[in-house]
């Protein structure tokens, strides 16, 4: 299949489902190689359920899903993820190295021995000069910020060599700069090694000048396409089934306004 | 009342030799057999305890393993009373309650009340066993407090053989392990059988717990499982070396408590807790120091920084 080689992830009337609980039905869609795309959407409205999909932690409901060639599977190594941001115990006492360094051999029995020590460290450092968080890696990861822990879990992600990168709210809890500055990070990376990225995000803003597009996941339904096409007052009013109004300021950013009121409403 | 004088060393040595010559000192201290065999059963159990104590510190269940120990008791005293030996009905309990334990996972946490409650109708239990069994109480007292100078040889035999497995499932077990500790969600993600190696782990832990038992018993386990490793994790922040130091740490509280024991009349198992305890309290104030020591200057000279130009 020609058209396929291009795409990492191909969907097809994809339906997720937990049990009984319906989460999005029918979405159809494909995602290229080295592409960067924004998850955007409401709160419980299955964004985290498709990366849950995409690394085989979940079966489809209904439809097929093909990730990288081929159905997903678990412990597939040609993907990096980190889960939404974890609160690290403060008084957890394991430098941020070590965490980085499950992402190399973390999954493998026994001890490491002999040169693949050697070959693990060299893979270790390598991803923590690509975050550049060599200042820090040494120090227990507890007591760092949340922009460097962020860093250091990115590196692990890429401590795996991975094709594609699965990011779940990166940017939550970060302040401005940071945001803007992981953002730049991951878009970078994903330039200089040919990432495909998902990214799990709340505000569109800081991904703006990186994303190629934007992948909505919203009441039960998925749209993707490039910023201008998808986050429009019309499209996400269609989307939403509500009267949504998509303001522009003098930047360029956008505002989604209305979407408040309606996760509070869907959430409560 | 109950006999206490089991928890002391059998028969006070006559006059037993104490100097600065360190050579005699130690040919006393193995002079007998009895000492031989605590020696060697406190050093392989000390060095199970501090290894597993290192994973137990990190995955939060401390109490967790402080509840299986009481649970053992209930198992330990049963076993006396349908006339087997302590350490099957110990193995079988913890077994079965820390398999269970595993499978609740993540779930175990915060669950004190649950596991409070269980361990003290497990010690009733063990009471109502004892209470029954209508010999002398001095084995429940023995299974609650340790009875490390009665270990036969063959005992020192079979606790080797359990550490020597235990270490082994440990050192197979070290990555994936590490992983699913530090980050669940990831291992999973990575295809690390997570909760698999949840009851593994407490299964493993199950039968650390019962060897430790013999050295300080039930209700003094805590000084060899985690005060070692609670030790060591603030000392060094890698994993490696932590587990280094947590071992290191529980083969010399246990060596220097039997040293002590040997000499002056009283039971081993407060030695040993005493030294674990005191050493927790020494590390903890010399980590607040450092920790003070290097907080300080560095807050004054970002506050510096910030100030100037």
């Amino acid at each position: 299949m020609a058209r396929s080689a291009s795409l990492s992830i191909v969907a097809e009337g994809l339906t997720a489902a937990y049990g009984d609980r319906l989460v999005w039905q029918d979405a159809s869609f494909g995602v290229n190689r080295g592409e960067f795309v924004a998850v955007l959407g409401p709160n419980g409205g299955g964004k985290s359920t498709l990366f849950r999909l995409i690394l085989g932690l979940l079966s489809p409901a209904a439809g097929s899903l093909v990730v990288l060639g081929r159905r997903p599977q678990r412990g597939n190594p040609a993907i990096g993820y980190v889960p939404q941001r974890r609160d690290i115990d403060p008084d957890l006492s394991i430098r941020g190295r070590d965490f980085v360094h499950l992402g190399v051999d973390g999954s493998q029995w026994g001890v490491a021995i002999g040169r693949s020590i050697l070959d693990a460290r060299e893979r270790v450092d390598r991803a923590i000069d690509a975050v550049q968080a060599r200042a820090y890696a040494d120090r227990p990861i507890g007591r760092l910020s949340g922009g460097e822990q962020q860093r250091l879990l990115l590196a692990q992600a890429l401590a795996g060599e991975p094709e594609m990168l699965l990011l779940d709210e990166p940017l939550a809890s970060l302040d401005l700069r940071n945001q803007n500055v992981i953002a730049e990070l991951v878009a970078s990376l994903a330039q200089a090694k040919g990432f495909t990225v998902l990214l799990i995000a709340h505000d569109i803003n800081p991904l703006l000048p990186i994303v190629d597009r934007v992948l909505y996941v919203a009441h039960g339904g998925l749209a993707i396409g490039k910023p201008d096409e998808v986050i429009t007052t019309e499209r996400l009013s269609r989307l939403y089934d509500a009267p949504i109004e998509v303001l522009h300021d003098s930047h360029g950013h956008r505002f989604v306004v209305g979407l408040e009121a309606e996760s509070a409403h869907h959430d409560g | 009342m109950a006999d206490l004088s089991i928890l002391a060393i059998p028969s006070p040595a006559a006059a037993p030799y104490f100097g600065w010559d360190l050579v005699r000192d130690v040919q006393e201290l193995f002079r007998y057999a009895f000492m031989q065999h605590a020696f060697e059963a406190g050093t392989v159990v000390a060095l199970t305890a501090g290894v597993i104590g290192y994973f137990v510190v990190l995955r939060g269940l401390s109490f967790a393993a402080h509840g299986l120990s009481h649970i053992g008791f209930a198992g330990a005293t049963g076993a006396v009373l349908l006339g087997l030996q302590p350490i099957v009905g110990l193995l079988a309990f913890t077994m079965s309650a820390g398999a269970v334990m595993g499978a609740l996972g993540q779930r175990l946490r915060g669950r004190d009340v649950t596991i409070g409650l269980v361990m003290a109708w497990s010690l009733g239990l063990g009471l109502l066993f004892t209470a029954l069994y209508k010999g002398s109480a001095s084995r429940a007292i023995g299974i609650l407090f340790g009875q490390v100078f009665g270990i036969t040889g063959q005992e020192v035999a079979v606790t080797s053989t359990a550490a020597v497995l235990t270490l082994l499932a440990l050192v197979l077990a070290y990555r994936p392990l590490l992983f699913t500790t530090l980050d669940e969600q990831v291992a999973e993600a990575k295809g690390v059988p997570v909760r698999g190696l949840s009851i593994a782990f407490m299964v493993i832990l199950a039968v650390a717990v019962s060897e430790a038992v013999q050295v300080v018993g039930v209700l003094l386990i805590f000084a060899l499982i985690v005060a070692p490793a609670a030790i060591a994790e603030r000392v060094t922040a890698r994993p490696i070396h932590g587990i280094m130091v947590s071992a290191v740490l529980a083969v010399l509280f246990t060596w220097a408590g039997l040293t002590v024991a040997y000499y002056v009349p009283y039971p081993v198992g407060f030695f040993i807790t005493t030294i674990a305890f005191g050493s927790y309290v020494v590390a903890r104030l010399l980590t607040y120091l450092a920790a003070r020591r290097t907080a300080r200057p560095r807050g004054w000279r970002e506050a510096q920084v910030r100030h100037s130009p």
